[in-house]
């Protein structure tokens, strides 16, 4: 394989490889007739990107030939060692003139070699490791809601919450309200926490199709790892999502290059079928949203008759009246699960040691062990995938 | 019990959140006083605080389009809150560009301070977005607690030299020791002195000017009677100091100390709409 980039494209490969950073520790690089896709997936299996170079991309692209049996060559780099060679997008736009990867099967090395200015060439030559295909399994065409909105909406809406948060909720009403807020975890305590809720109007997004009111939490530093590549790019970026628990599909195309993040949610145990108990206050638990919208001046928020209670409890003694408590989460995880996920949950749970067990997210289903040419049709989401697991993995 | 002000000059805006990412370096949970004309921010002096304790006076006048405030009752027309300022620093902190802002007291989950913050956006409609900072509601029977602190009966009251200088003197020093020993006299002298088992450092100021008080029966101060020679010192803890002198976003109109001899040393930084209060307390 070997494939020239030059002018420009070399910063947004730079650029591409910081975002793939963002994701996981290994990077999987494969060369189809299609183009070079550069694939990432994280530990927990909860994300997973893809981009997809096409051909014109690069000023030379030569895919190689297949092995005797047929097969693309496939393998994956340590995502350091790639990162450390685009390391200083600065210094890759001002001095790089052009890139070189090649990869010969036999050899051991996979060659990265930059050509800069004045004559420069540094060749970082990175070990690799064969692997099995790396396919997330996921049709945006099965998501019930999308959103299209240039990458710098987006990025202005994420700027108002912490860099260090962890997930996001993102909500969407079929009255045109778009809605990011930060999403407090079970360990988090509700009333030492700051809320943070931004409101996007319909207006501000290219597209906008939802078919009912829903909303999706996922984590948001692999998302801004996206955003930031989607910024530079101009490009327009689509969010495909459905309910709780199926994965958040985001995605930016055109011509020359298409990527695809991934991204796993967090599934709801208070899903409509269970029959929720009576709950003391107004709002709502921090899975649905509230029915109050920013613009009606905060009504229903009565203070006056908490502290009415608070005055009276003082002058008796002890106690305050407890603050109307979230109710308890009860996971029931026989009755929200669907039978195949549920399976592969507590498959993945046990074997990973790096998933936090206490978040319900669904893995994404991978493309089964079996190569290419065995796997006729498409697996459908009801088969018992598994999770890729190369040989090499230790 | 109500509270809802708005700001809508984005140069209020900006002073605001100022002068809260001041208060946010020096205190990690205070309490803010809510009146009909002013919000003060207030820490006491206890232990968890290591003895250092804040009083900051704004008139909400300068800062606020409307402020509506309705206290826990009519004779006591205030509101006590306990928060994290920090919160209420990031809030403001990505709303500088906004339209307006409004702050109002609310009940979510619990007591809560809400910030609403109207953003421009390309479309027709202003993005919003709204900050839930949870607060603690501080009860009538511990409103005594919160009570202004006197200016204490100090041996020399000095204005401080500029307070950047100052600041990096301050900053070099921590890394040598933790305790500093801060002296004045009445001649506008004032020493920063730290003394290690190797090493000890002094800075020198000069010609400070010490600020003329008046006691309230209109005499003289009995420090008049003072040797301006002779030096007050109090030995503090050099990270408290560093803490008051790097949360400064803006040179004061006035700055000066009071010195009790060995005892505390009381700071006083006056902007035009903002007056800050840091007392430091003497290390045995």
């Amino acid at each position: 394989m070997r494939c020239l980039v030059t002018g420009g494209n070399v910063k947004v490969l730079g650029k591409a490889v910081h975002s793939l950073s963002r994701i996981g520790d290994e990077l999987y690089v494969e060369p189809t007739e299609d183009g070079l896709s550069l694939r990432a997936v994280n530990s927990s299996r909860s994300a997973y990107t893809c981009f997809l170079f096409a051909p014109l991309f690069f000023q030379l692209y030569e895919e190689g030939s297949p092995d005797p049996d047929g097969e693309t060559f496939r393998c994956k780099v340590l995502m350091k060692s790639f990162l450390s060679v685009f390391r200083s997008l600065p210094s890759l736009e001002k001095m790089v003139e052009k890139c070189l990867i090649s990869l010969n099967p036999r050899a051991s090395r996979l060659v990265v070699q930059l050509h800069c200015k004045y004559g420069v060439t540094k060749t970082h030559n990175l070990s690799f490791q064969e692997c099995e295909l790396l396919q997330a399994v996921f049709d945006k065409e099965l998501c019930a809601n999308m959103l299209r909105a240039p990458a710098r909406v987006l990025v202005d809406a994420v700027i108002h919450f912490p860099v260090t948060l962890a997930e996001v909720t993102l909500g969407v009403s079929p009255a045109g309200k778009v809605s990011f807020r930060n999403y407090l975890d079970e360990e988090t305590e509700p009333s030492r926490t700051m809320v943070t809720e931004l409101c996007l109007s319909e207006d501000e997004f290219q597209d906008v199709q939802v078919q009912q009111q829903s909303h999706v939490t996922f984590c948001l530093k692999e998302f801004r790892g996206l955003l930031s590549f989607a910024e530079s790019s101009n490009l327009p970026l689509n969010i495909h999502f459905d309910s709780p628990g199926r994965p958040a599909i985001f995605t930016l195309s055109d011509p020359l290059l298409e990527v695809h993040l991934v991204l796993a949610t967090l599934s709801d145990p208070n899903s409509s079928s269970q029959v929720r108990s009576t709950t003391l206050q107004a709002r709502p638990a921090n899975g649905a949203f509230p029915t109050a919208t920013p613009d009606d001046d905060f009504m229903g928020d009565d203070i006056d008759s908490y502290m009415i209670a608070m005055e009276t409890t003082c002058e008796e003694g002890p106690g305050l009246p407890s603050s109307p408590t979230f109710p308890q989460r009860c996971p029931h995880p026989g009755a929200a699960l669907e039978s195949e996920s549920s399976t592969m949950e507590s498959d993945l749970e046990g074997a990973v040691p790096g998933t936090p067990p206490q978040k319900k997210f669904r893995s994404l289903f991978f493309g089964s062990v079996l190569t290419q040419s065995q796997a006729g049709t498409h697996p459908g989401p009801s088969q018992d995938v598994l999770a890729e697991d190369s040989e090499g993995e230790s | 019990m109500r509270f809802r002000a708005k700001i809508v000059d984005v140069a209020c805006l900006n002073h605001f959140t100022r002068v809260i990412n001041t208060i946010a370096k020096l205190a990690k949970t205070c309490t803010l006083r809510l009146t009909v004309d002013k919000l003060y921010f207030i820490l006491t002096d206890k232990v968890a605080n290591g003895g250092v304790s804040m009083w900051c006076e704004l008139s909400q006048g300068n800062f606020f389009d409307e402020f509506q405030m309705e206290g826990v009752a009519a004779e006591h027309n205030e509101i006590y809150l306990e928060l994290t300022p920090e919160n209420l620093s990031r809030a403001l902190k990505t709303a500088q560009n906004a339209k307006t802002v409004k702050i109002k007291l609310t009940n979510k989950h619990c007591p809560c301070l809400t910030v609403a913050v109207e953003l421009p956006s390309l479309s027709s409609s202003s993005r919003i977005v709204t900050h839930d900072i949870p607060v603690g509601v501080i009860p009538r029977r511990l409103w005594n607690d919160f009570r202004e602190p006197s200016v204490p009966d100090f041996d020399v009251s000095i204005y401080l030299p500029v307070l950047k200088t100052m600041k990096s003197v301050v900053e070099r020093m921590k890394n040598l020791s933790n305790c500093i020993v801060l002296e004045a006299n009445l001649n506008g002298e004032m020493n920063l002195k730290i003394e290690t088992d190797l090493v000890s450092v002094t800075t020198h100021f000069k010609g400070l000017g010490n600020p003329p008080w008046v006691s309230e029966d209109g005499s003289q101060n009995s420090t008049q009677d003072r040797d301006p020679e002779s030096m007050a010192e109090a030995r503090i803890d050099i990270r408290k100091l560093l803490q008051l002198l790097a949360g400064q976003q803006v040179n004061p109109t006035k700055a000066l100390c009071n010195i009790v001899s060995k005892r505390i040393v009381h700071f006083i930084l006056l902007h035009e709409e903002v007056s800050l209060q840091y007392f430091i307390p003497a290390l045995a």
